[in-house]
């Protein structure tokens, strides 16, 4: 009979676990800006001595700037993720590594790891719960937040799993999200992370009228897209417009009596009014992104968690993303031919990544893109992105102030949409319509040494992504 | 049609908005430009600077803008403003 997981540290999980230079450790993203868990392990492996390891992420954040030092020390030499922040990806656009980032996209990333491609060696879970013997969850704890979509493959997967926590409770733990039969070591901390930054207190729409108007527009895209019919699905990111989108749905759905069958997310607090009106009769929630979706989740057997390898992974049997009916999204820029890119900015500076951008689009019916034409004087729609994230196949609207430009793969949904009356203009009309307001932007050259791929959902190198000069 | 007299400024440190600040120069026009958007717009946004200096006759100044990403017409409105309270 084994006693215990429990170990007095996490130098000493870390020392247990066996991890070696060159080996590959995992992280997962549901604390956020919030998280301490990545920057404690990593400390501790510095302290260790221990040297070129590859981080495989479900994302970087801003609070992850120490990695900065980490990577200029040795400690290291490899970062897969599917998404980075500005305070990290704008120092590595600089071309600090010798080897190029990864990125994934979130079905890429579990897909690989499952199909034996990026085999990970310890897996690290940040646990808002857990008990001795590594049965935890994110529903409960003083640092709780809610879903546990990202580590669930993990904890399959690695060699050694290590559960970090800052809520010890006796055994069994009730209402786990991964269970005991993969976790090796077990660590209880002061603090797994800042509350303040691991979800928001209430998620809140925009107040800009120019978002407000692109959430109308892209709600009536649905309306009449053929799709808003009682069974429809649908995702939608929690970004301000994209959010106001998710709020003029309801009413619609509301007023013409539609019932949805499930709403796929990133989850606010808007998504479960939606679920409570009678809107749709499930959530699948990968992430909680404020206090009321954590509430939700824990109460009501309707918001269900689901693994990110259900999500989005292309070659399960299926996944989420397949069923999708309508999927909201954004973009950094887009092209002439309907290419997203989510992962730079305009000036090549990489600050962001696909997430699920590419699978919610590829396995959607209908992907609409929501952006603003300019955003300070840049104008969001290009002869050609600076990053392809997302191709352009896979993008079936984009909704701006100045009009909705349609792919035009889709003849029937043009009709459709025109005879509704919509703003329907071609994208190199809306092109050159915020060229006229912004004036033509100067080209900005990048260096020639690559520091990140882009690797498509399945599995192709889809672009590079060059250093900053 | 007189030089700046003194130093003024105009505009705000909002997003797409711009601050631009004047100031008396002994000779010619000096600008120094901080933007946001500099790699793709900074030649135009110097040269509508320089664009409505000339247009209000303003031969010798330093101006000195922290722009966040405004449109054209927002540069040469605080521009202009700029000056003429330069010049009260």
């Amino acid at each position: 009979m084994r006693d215990t997981k429990l170990v007095a540290s996490i130098r000493e999980a870390i020392v247990q676990s066996g991890l070696k230079d060159g080996m590959t450790i995992s992280f997962h993203h549901h604390l956020r800006n919030g998280d301490y868990v990545l920057n404690m392990v990593m400390e501790e492996i510095a302290a260790l001595g221990i040297k070129d390891i590859t981080i495989n992420a479900t994302a970087i954040f801003d609070v992850h700037a120490p990695l900065i030092d980490h990577i200029k020390n040795h400690v290291v030499t490899k970062l897969q993720t599917d998404y980075m922040a500005a305070s990290v990806g704008g120092v590595i656009s600089k071309g600090i590594m010798d080897t190029p980032v990864e990125f994934r996209t979130h079905g890429g990333r579990p897909n690989d790891i499952a199909e034996g491609r990026t085999p990970i060696d310890v897996a690290f879970i940040a646990a808002p719960i857990s008990d001795p013997m590594g049965n935890c969850s994110g529903k409960y704890g003083k640092s709780a937040c809610g879903s546990f979509g990202y580590p669930l493959l993990d904890a399959m997967y690695a060699k050694k799993v290590v559960v970090i926590t800052d809520e010890l409770v006796p055994y069994p733990l009730v209402d786990w999200s991964v269970s005991e039969v993969y976790v090796d070591y077990v660590v209880c901390v002061d603090a797994i992370g800042d509350p303040n930054g691991i979800v928001s207190g209430t998620t809140r729409i925009t107040r800009d009228p120019v978002g407000l108007v692109m959430a109308a527009q892209a709600v009536k895209v649905v309306e009449y897209s053929g799709l808003f019919k009682d069974g429809f699905s649908f995702q939608t990111g929690a970004g301000g417009a994209t959010l106001a989108g998710a709020k003029f749905l309801k009413d619609l759905m509301l007023e013409k009596g539609v019932q949805g069958s499930f709403v796929m997310g990133g989850i606010t607090s808007y998504l479960v009014d939606m679920l409570q009106s009678g809107c749709f009769r499930t959530l699948l929630d990968g992430q909680c992104f404020d206090l009321k979706a954590i509430e939700s989740i824990r109460t009501d057997p309707r918001h269900q968690e689901v693994s990110i390898y259900q999500y989005a992974a292309p070659d399960a049997c299926s996944s989420i993303v397949d069923s999708l009916d309508v999927v909201f999204a954004g973009a950094t820029e887009i092209d002439t031919d309907f290419n997203v890119n989510v992962h730079t900015d305009s000036n090549g500076s990489i600050m962001g990544g696909s997430g699920g951008h590419s699978d919610i689009c590829a396995g959607a019916k209908m992907s609409v893109i929501i952006t603003p034409m300019f955003r300070n004087r840049l104008p969001m729609i290009r002869d050609h992105v600076t990053c392809v994230s997302t191709p352009g196949k896979d993008i079936d609207v984009v909704v701006t102030q100045g009009g909705i430009a349609v792919n035009p793969k889709n003849v029937e949904l043009k009709e459709r949409l025109m005879a509704a009356g919509l703003p329907i203009v071609d994208i190199f009309e809306l092109k050159e319509k915020a060229e006229r307001m912004t004036g033509k932007p100067q080209p900005v050259p990048h260096g020639d040494r690559i520091v990140a791929e882009v690797i498509s959902r399945n599995g192709g190198i889809q672009d590079h992504i060059y250093n900053v000069l | 049609m007189a030089d700046i007299i003194k130093a003024a400024s105009a505009g705000t440190a909002e997003k797409s908005d711009l601050i631009v600040e004047v100031e008396p120069c002994e000779q010619g026009v000096e600008i120094e430009l901080e933007s946001v958007v500099k790699n793709q717009f900074g030649a135009a946004i110097e040269a509508s600077v320089r664009d409505v200096l000339e247009q209000c006759g303003v031969k010798n100044a330093r101006v000195k803008i922290a722009d966040r990403g405004a449109l054209d017409c927002v540069v040469r409105a605080r521009v202009e403003t700029a000056i003429l309270r330069g010049k009260e």
